[in-house]
């Protein structure tokens, strides 16, 4: 018998599902451009929160991830002819083994460590694109043209309606797996060795073993977002990997919600909105509004840990929780499904 | 060989830029175990307001002290309204609260400064000093105020009672607070004195990256691997590893990968120190009781 949290959560998913759905038949040219860009920020996202919110793994590097995914994509169809198909799970698993590889010293690192090695890797990323060694295939500091896929099987869509779907698909699909992973043994885990490592480690949770492959995993959530940024984009260069994404990524979990798998819609919607915000008030401003994201970024960071550290989706969630009890359904909670909403967050 | 000197001699003035700037994350990680990753943004604000002071009319040297000590307040109000009530919350809420620092200071500089690149004035210019053919004047001037402020600090440290008391508050809070020390102070001060650090290390690096709002991020990055490598806990760990970062960078960008992958350099450090000595060249090994 599901608690009425948990029907809730499932009527709202399957609502934002199937609003996401007919959205590209309402919806045209650059509002779909901007939805698939959430929907890609969304899947980062859920990848970070993974490592991040879950693990406790703090990374501000994700955007070389998400570069390796989107450069993946790019050469695979452009210099080696593969079908978009083949290229997005290729490019992902690549994007595994960076993340699975990267987290093996990581695994050495204590949290703050672990902030600093990230950092360096996220400012490192848009130089290493241009290393001249490797232009051939990264097209250097001009990058590289990719062309949008064209919808199969002669569906009658346009290719802005298909790109979204694909990325729809495509997100559908791995929050799917996330909550499966978040919600089972595997969450558990992670949070067990993110709240108490030690006591963690003499239950006899592998910490070695799941704080790398949740550091692959979570590569390969950036992996696939990123190539399918390059899809949607239509472009992939050195400039669109900075450390600034690397931070906006950590900004949507946090305004998300850490360790909160559906807040990383609210996070995706905001990293992705309040830029274009900043940019249609920079008629009126001229280039001072240029300052605008980031300092709503900033100040949101400071506020939200001081006030509200589980963010958009915790405060709709208790919020939420609230209504219920007064309605009356307080004590039909199921205790232990909701640990991952419940916990503190970070370590 | 000449080529070799004067790259070697370039990279040491940065160096001491990064030195001086290891140092100041390292006074704050010595009081708390956090690194600031708004260090460089604040210091890149700081020399913006030197910048401005000296558009307004101001000589060099009296805008440079008012920015430090300027630096040296706002480090302190930041430690007591921003940074305080964090004190307690897990390593992850530090770095974001950090982070949103940095964000901010980079915004702020940006919306009262502008975007476009700045040049810089030198106090140091004219003739390189002593006939020295492989260093520029302002080369020769970082490195000096570099080794100054790291003398400057040293004395601090070792000879006042302020020094002393900083350094108990770090390694035993407790104990101090019953002698008397006000710990919550001593972190403030440390802030502060973290900040007008950085701020020097801003205005030396100024002349030479140029000022814009993101001037300090490769800076910073160096400044980390500098401490990384030095020991993040041992103030003159962390300077060497500053000076050595800088040396290296250079070489390695002239020599071995091309400057436009200098960046790299520090990330391979950093990678490379925290897998094969995670506690730096002088740091203390950190043994936790279970």
């Amino acid at each position: 018998m599901a608690s009425p949290e948990r029907m809730a959560v499932r009527i709202a998913t399957l609502a934002v599902f199937a609003f996401a759905l007919a959205f590209p038949f309402f919806a045209s040219g650059y509002r779909l451009y901007q939805g698939s860009q959430a929907l890609i920020y969304a899947i980062a996202l859920i990848g970070l929160n993974l490592l991040t919110g879950f693990n406790g793994q703090i990374s501000l590097g994700h955007g070389a991830f998400f570069a390796i995914g989107g450069y993946g994509v790019a050469i695979l169809t452009v210099k080696l002819g593969l079908s978009y198909w083949l290229a997005i799970p290729v490019s992902a698993v690549v994007c595994f083994g960076a993340g699975f590889l990267f987290g093996f010293p990581a695994l050495r690192f204590g949290g703050l460590y672990l902030a600093l090695a990230t950092f360096a890797l996220a400012v490192a990323t848009p130089q290493i694109l241009t290393y001249k060694g490797i232009d051939a295939w990264t097209g250097g500091s001009s990058g590289v043209l990719l062309a949008k896929p064209a919808a199969p099987f002669g569906l009658p869509l346009n290719a802005d309606q298909w790109q979204f779907l694909l990325c729809l698909f495509c997100a559908a699909l791995l929050y799917w797996a996330a909550t499966n992973l978040a919600h089972g043994r595997v969450g558990r885990a992670l949070i067990a060795i993110r709240d108490q490592p030690i006591a963690a480690e003499t239950m006899g949770v592998n910490a070695a073993l799941y704080k790398t492959m949740c550091f692959g995993v979570s590569a390969l959530y950036a992996g696939v977002a990123g190539g399918l940024s390059a899809l949607t984009v239509g472009f992939v260069s050195p400039e669109s990997f900075t450390l600034a994404l690397s931070l906006s990524f950590l900004v949507g979990i946090v305004v998300g919600g850490l360790a909160s798998l559906p807040g990383a819609l609210f996070g995706a919607l905001f990293i992705q909105f309040v830029p274009n915000f900043a940019d249609g008030l920079s008629v009126t401003f001229g280039e001072s509004a240029k300052a605008l994201p980031g300092a709503i970024y900033g100040a949101l960071l400071i506020l939200i840990m001081a006030a509200m550290p589980m963010g958009v989706a915790g405060f709709l969630w208790s919020l939420f929780r609230a209504a219920t009890r007064v309605a009356g359904f307080a004590g039909e909670q199921a205790d232990g499904v909701v640990v991952a909403r419940t916990t503190k967050t970070g370590g | 060989m000449n080529e070799f000197l004067h790259q070697f001699a370039s990279g040491l003035a940065l160096g001491g830029i990064y030195a001086i700037m290891a140092l100041a994350l390292v006074m704050i990680y010595q009081a708390t175990q956090l690194v600031n990753f708004a260090q460089g943004e604040m210091a890149m604000f700081s020399t913006y307001l030197a910048w401005w002071l000296m558009q307004t009319g101001w000589p060099y040297w009296r805008a440079f002290f008012a920015a430090v000590i300027l630096s040296f307040l706002g480090g302190i109000v930041i430690e007591r309204v921003i940074v305080r009530p964090f004190a307690k919350a897990p390593i992850l809420a530090s770095v974001i609260v950090f982070i949103g620092l940095a964000l901010i200071f980079n915004a702020l500089a940006g919306y009262l400064y502008g975007y476009s690149v700045q040049s810089f004035d030198t106090p140091f210019s004219g003739r390189p000093w002593f006939g020295n053919v492989y260093m520029s004047a302002h080369e020769s001037g970082a490195v000096l105020v570099s080794l100054c402020v790291l003398a400057l600090v040293f004395a601090f440290f070792r000879f006042t009672p302020l020094g002393l008391a900083m350094r108990a508050a770090a390694q035993n809070p407790v104990s101090s607070r019953l002698l008397g020390i006000r710990v919550g102070w001593m972190l403030a001060i440390g802030w502060g004195l973290a900040a007008a650090i950085g701020a020097v290390a801003g205005m030396m690096a100024a002349p030479i990256v140029y000022l814009d709002p993101n001037m300090m991020g490769g800076v910073l990055l160096y400044a980390f691997a500098g401490a990384v490598l030095g020991g993040i806990d041992n103030p003159f760990g962390a300077a060497f590893g500053g000076f050595a970062v800088g040396v290296l960078e250079n070489l390695v960008g002239a020599y071995v990968v091309g400057a436009e992958v200098k960046l790299t350099v520090a990330l391979v450090i950093i990678i490379g120190v925290l897998v094969w000595r995670p506690s730096g060249l002088f740091g203390r090994r950190l043994v936790a009781r279970v």
